[in-house]
């Protein structure tokens, strides 16, 4: 356990070291300035223009702040032995594994909590929903980003396994509402067979798209709601964890 | 990179990863199935909204965004495709949907030949009035959607004033050489339904006297059109004169 917590520390001074909190500033009050731009030009319901604009804003950049980071830190470490070094000593990989997540996870809520802030300004409703959710998404993203980074050969490929991953989670439900449209009208072979395949990529993607919506801020969602999202991401977090794991205890060093 | 036998994972590494797939795809399969309801369409954002949404690509985005719209209220256990559909929403998003796009024809494809196939005579009208709208912002483009419309007044909604009106409107506002003969003829043949028939006349002796028309077989057909229609009044008239009511006055 000593050995956990002080690779977590050591991942998350590798933040502060790497100026995030920095770059998290930088990028919410630009993202705060092009909210209230877009409420002063806006005739009617500014308040609700800036907020979910801003919300929509911040929770794509804290996407790409997390998943960026923790593919590059990972990159970096394996590319100057460290993570060699870090597995010659005599702890588990599980050891090892859990260490990075718990830093990385500490990261994330860092910087979903600090690129939040903007939004309480504003003072919506919805906001402490809005807030947990972002950050149970870049949970699920960061526990992404290792499996990817621990899984595939290089940074290029993780990072467009991520955003190709995320995207796909986040507009899946509309993929598979447009297959069932598709058999309902003409069902062919192929149409059946395509929404079948539409349907079975589904279950084995997170409900990123029933997270952190920005019309939360407008209409909080209730809390049936979002017991059922914090299962989700928890079981998502789980089973990207043991499937890094089944990679990690794979591979040869 | 050389991999390590399956047998050094550890068995809870694997149990826990067979575990954790069951569940995620039961609490998948425990939502809701796939299929958009009725209800569930909302109204559509702001074209601002839309455009930024856009980065720069509306074309794409409008047709994805048309590809979703027309999965609402559309399932195969539906008896009746869109009888719950919000009607004004829907005309709004196509409206947005063209806005972003507008040399797209699928919105106005869908609105005439889709949505205003419904048994409902006020959504129908309110589609037929959306064709009506859009086909005026670029009439030579749109003009085969308002033909469809003027269609669908006439047969669908038996309301042959409605049908004249989009017939009028093709005739005076699509005048570019891509537009046919007949989509111009249409209100002629219309107002002769109407029983207005020295109005048709009076149409349809035009288009032979402008020489637009230069097809022999067109010229026969319209000419041999315009004796019925004479033969049609004077036998109308002939009642009258005996001081019987004639069908059109009765009308």
């Amino acid at each position: 356990m000593p050995f956990v917590i002080a690779l977590a520390r050591l991942t998350a001074l590798e933040g502060l070291r790497a100026r995030l909190p920095w770059l998290v500033m930088l990028v919410a009050l630009a993202a705060f300035l092009l909210s209230q731009f877009l409420a002063e030009v806006s005739i009617i319901e500014a308040s609700q223009i800036s907020a979910t604009v801003l919300a929509a804003l911040l929770r794509i950049a804290a996407v790409f702040i997390t998943a960026n980071f923790v593919i590059t830190s990972m990159t970096r470490e394996a590319n100057d032995k460290f993570t060699d070094l870090l597995l010659s000593q005599p702890v588990p990989r599980w050891a090892y594994f859990c260490g990075k997540l718990a830093g990385f996870l500490f990261i994330a809520c860092c910087t979903g909590v600090a690129l939040s802030l903007p939004l309480w300004l504003l003072q919506q409703q919805g906001l402490p929903a809005w807030t947990a959710s972002l950050l149970g998404e870049l949970a699920i993203v960061t526990a992404l980003s290792l499996f990817c980074t621990l899984t595939f050969a290089g940074p290029v490929a993780a990072i467009s396994a991520v955003t190709g991953f995320y995207v796909l989670a986040r507009s899946i439900q509309a993929l598979q509402y447009i297959a069932a449209a598709s058999v309902a009208n003409q069902p062919s072979l192929a149409d059946q067979i395509m929404a079948g395949a539409v349907n079975l990529i589904a279950l084995l993607l997170p409900a990123l798209d029933r997270m952190t919506a920005s019309a939360w801020l407008i209409t909080p969602p209730d809390i049936a709601h979002l017991l059922s999202l914090a299962l989700e991401v928890l079981v998502y977090l789980v089973l990207l964890s043991a499937a890094s794991l089944f990679d990690l205890y794979r591979k040869s060093y | 990179m050389k991999e390590r036998p399956l047998a050094d994972v550890p068995r809870l590494v694997m149990v826990t990863l067979v575990v954790a797939l069951a569940v995620q795809c039961s609490l998948r399969l425990a939502r809701p199935g796939a299929g958009a309801e009725a209800h569930d369409l909302d109204a559509p954002p702001s074209s601002t909204t839309l455009r930024l949404a856009a980065l720069g690509e509306p074309i794409p985005l409008a047709k994805l965004l048309m590809l979703h719209l027309q999965s609402f209220d559309f399932r195969a256990d539906n008896p009746i495709h869109f009888q719950a559909l919000d009607y004004g929403r829907l005309t709004a998003w196509l409206s947005r949907i063209l806005a972003l796009d507008p040399g797209g024809q699928y919105p106005l494809h869908a609105a005439s030949r889709v949505y205003a196939e419904t048994p409902d005579a006020a959504k129908t009208r309110l589609m037929l009035d959306f064709v009506d709208e859009e086909f005026l912002k670029d009439p030579e483009h749109r003009w085969v959607w308002l033909a469809h419309a003027a269609s669908i007044a006439k047969h669908g909604l038996h309301d042959l004033e409605l049908a004249r009106r989009y017939a009028a409107a093709i005739q005076q506002h699509a005048r570019g050489p891509q537009v046919p003969l007949w989509a111009r003829q249409m209100q002629a043949f219309i107002l002769e339904d109407m029983n207005e028939l020295e109005a048709a006349q009076v149409m349809i002796g035009g288009f032979v006297a402008s020489g637009q028309i230069t097809e022999p077989g067109e010229l026969r057909f319209l000419e041999e059109r315009m004796k019925q229609i004479e033969a049609r009044l004077k036998a109308e008239k002939q009642p009258s004169e005996l001081g019987m009511p004639s069908a059109s006055r009765q009308k």
